[in-house]
């Protein structure tokens, strides 16, 4: 066989053989990725340590979050995190943490990942847990005492958890 | 012109109000177009003797490294709804009224960013991949240039795109601002399958959760199976490198999904055994129902089309002819059918359909038109390979609700996934409207 034709057999080899593995991947261990793995599960798989509570949450709020979402979280030039309408107010019902979130853990993660917006990913974890338990509180949706960690929070049930269809229920895994 | 007249006048009529049939074109074309008025953004300018423009009589400009359009195309940009990047949400919406065709130019390409766009060092760029597979693996740019790699066409829509029609009374802006939040590129990229394979997938993963490196670190969560089907990590756009806009230097593409999934500014594609739940999927993207109930996982953008020519803005310059023409497409494959009405639905006549019609991707349709000068309603309606129609609006309604009062910022999105049509008033005087019908 010539070159050219050895070429053009390795080469349709390739194309008609979708399990050809390229091993170019730099192989790494899950630990070289702890930095960025900040995905939280609603079951609470991915929770670090710490914890906080709502008070200690209501100090860190005023000085970092409150200029945005107002003070206590009613709303600013960014969304109110306390309080909320019924959703058979209408479809155009402004969501809440109250009125619609379906998991406290979004909570934490969506805090951790992105607030506060000027300087994400600067907050402590206890500071992130006191400020989920402080949200939370504020909503009424756990009392004003009740510790946030890696155990209880995901035990915290939402008020609108079963409000939710899928809406391509066979394309769900 | 008594000639082109009777030419024009032996034209078949497929639909009342003066839609021809889709095969005029081919048949008179010639005639046709030497009595085609046209659409104006302003009105048009009587008559003169033909003599040389002043560029005619001398060299023109230097020809630059990088293209822009000619200077008298600078109105045809994207509309922004946050131009100096405040704490809130940034939309650029496409001006489908001012371009033709189905592939949207990488600087008219519609953009949604939570929080701007992040000036990513390519270099410094990885991807990872890890969570529930046999081995984690950290990519380069230049890693994954040595893959194999596809083009495909594909549109991609946000969830929120076409939202004012939710409200009861229809909102007076132009097709950009109710539809400008879609838009049609070739992306080329390395398929997700081959690098999932090469890590390895645990039988336990049913999802994946990929990231941004934007500083929102965006998340979205994909079922495994969408990314084994046709889900690739795209490098290029319309053949240059994606827009900073778009996710530079590497996005998430899932062809006909929500656009918030399409993952810009890819980092990190974690496989894991139940959804994440995050912030987009469990809140911003779950459209409210009037029962009180939210859609969840509205995975699908769905078969819609939309007329761009006639639309607000283009002024009719006249009685006589115009090609009626818009764009349709759907995540359930290739469009199958077209069809236009000029008078409010009481009759159709099926468009044109221009090739290649791909699935997934952006259809031009095509229709001549014979306006009388009297009032018209024009609508278009689209349907998919997969049988799927698209809706009325009374049927979007009926499920999905409309709002109470009529909404006033046009850019608001009073809820998610509206696929049913958009009519298009025409008056007398030219001037196209937007109406319910
Ligand atoms: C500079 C303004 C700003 C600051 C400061 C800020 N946020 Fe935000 N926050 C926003 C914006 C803007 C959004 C909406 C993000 C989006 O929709 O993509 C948001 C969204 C949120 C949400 C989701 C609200 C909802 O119901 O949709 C939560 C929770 C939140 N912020 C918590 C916090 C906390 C806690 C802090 C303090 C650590 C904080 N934010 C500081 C601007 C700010």
């Amino acid at each position: 066989m010539c070159m050219r034709n050895a070429l053009i057999a390795i080469a349709l080899a390739v194309l008609a053989n979708p399990v050809f593995a390229q091993g170019l991947g730099k192989h790494i261990s899950e630990s070289d990725v702890a930095a960025w793995d900040i995905s939280i599960l609603p079951d609470g798989t991915g929770l670090p340590a710490g914890n906080g509570t709502p008070q200690q949450g209501a100090t860190v709020f005023a000085s970092k979050c409150a200029v945005c979402h107002g003070e206590n979280g009613k709303g600013a030039t960014a969304a109110a995190l306390v309080g909320g309408e019924p959703l058979t107010s209408g479809i155009e019902t402004a969501k809440t943490v109250a009125n619609f979130w379906p998991y406290a853990t979004t909570l934490f993660d969506f805090t951790r990942r992105a607030m506060p917006w000027p300087r994400p990913r600067t907050l402590t974890n206890d500071e992130v847990y006191a400020l989920t338990a402080f949200i939370l509180a504020q909503n009424k949706i756990i009392g004003a005492e009740d510790v946030m960690n890696a155990q209880s929070l995901p035990k915290v049930r939402m008020p609108n958890r079963d409000g939710f269809i899928p809406r391509f229920p066979e394309r769900i895994p | 012109m008594t000639h082109q007249r009777r030419a024009l006048d032996t034209l078949e009529i497929a639909a009342g109000n003066g839609l021809l049939h889709r095969r005029a074109f081919l048949t008179s074309g010639a005639a046709l177009a030497a009595a085609m008025t046209g659409y104006t953004l302003s009105d048009t300018a009587s008559a003169q003797q033909l003599t040389d423009a002043p560029w005619s009589t001398k060299a023109g400009i230097p020809i630059p490294e990088y293209a822009t359009p000619s200077s008298y195309e600078k109105h045809v940009v994207r509309t922004l709804t946050n131009p100096k990047g405040e704490p809130r949400t940034q939309h650029a919406r496409t001006p489908h009224h001012l371009v033709n065709g189905t592939f949207t130019p990488n600087g008219l390409h519609f953009v949604i960013s939570h929080s701007g766009a992040p000036d990513i060092d390519p270099a410094q760029h990885r991807l990872v991949v890890h969570g529930l597979v046999k081995q984690p693996l950290e990519f380069t740019l230049d890693t994954l240039a040595r893959y194999p790699m596809q083009s495909r066409m594909t549109f991609v829509e946000c969830g929120g795109n076409s939202a004012p029609l939710f409200s009861n009374e229809p909102v007076q802006a132009n097709v950009q601002t109710i539809h400008g939040l879609a838009s049609c590129a070739e992306w080329t990229g390395v398929m997700l399958s081959t690098l999932l394979e090469e890590a390895g997938i645990d039988p336990k993963a049913k999802w994946l959760i990929a990231e941004g490196a934007d500083s929102l670190a965006l998340s979205r969560s994909v079922p495994l199976s969408k990314a084994l089907d046709d889900a690739m990590i795209a490098l290029y756009q319309n053949g240059e490198r994606l827009m900073p806009g778009n996710g530079y230097p590497m996005r998430l593409l899932l062809p006909g999904w929500e656009g918030n999934m399409n993952v810009k500014w890819l980092r990190r594609i974690k496989l894991v055994d139940q959804p994440g739940m995050s912030y987009y999927e469990a809140r911003t993207y779950a459209p409210v129902l009037p029962n009180g109930k939210a859609y969840q996982f509205y995975f699908l953008q769905e078969v819609k089309s939309f007329l761009t020519h006639p639309s607000p803005g283009l002024k009719m310059s006249g009685p006589g002819f115009y090609e009626v023409s818009g764009v349709a497409y759907s995540a359930s494959g290739r469009i199958a059918k077209v069809m236009v009405t000029a008078d409010g639905g009481r009759t159709w006549a099926q468009a044109a359909l221009q090739e290649p019609v791909l699935p997934k991707a952006f259809t031009r349709f095509r229709l001549p038109w014979k306006w009388d000068g009297g009032p018209a309603v024009l609508q278009s309606r689209a349907w998919d390979e997969a049988g799927n129609v698209q809706p009325t609006r009374a049927e979007v309604i009926a499920r999905r609700g409309q709002t109470k009062t009529p909404v006033t910022n046009p850019t608001a999105f009073p809820s998610q996934h509206y696929n049913g049509p958009t009519s298009w008033a025409v008056a007398r005087n030219g001037e196209v409207t937007h109406v319910y019908a």
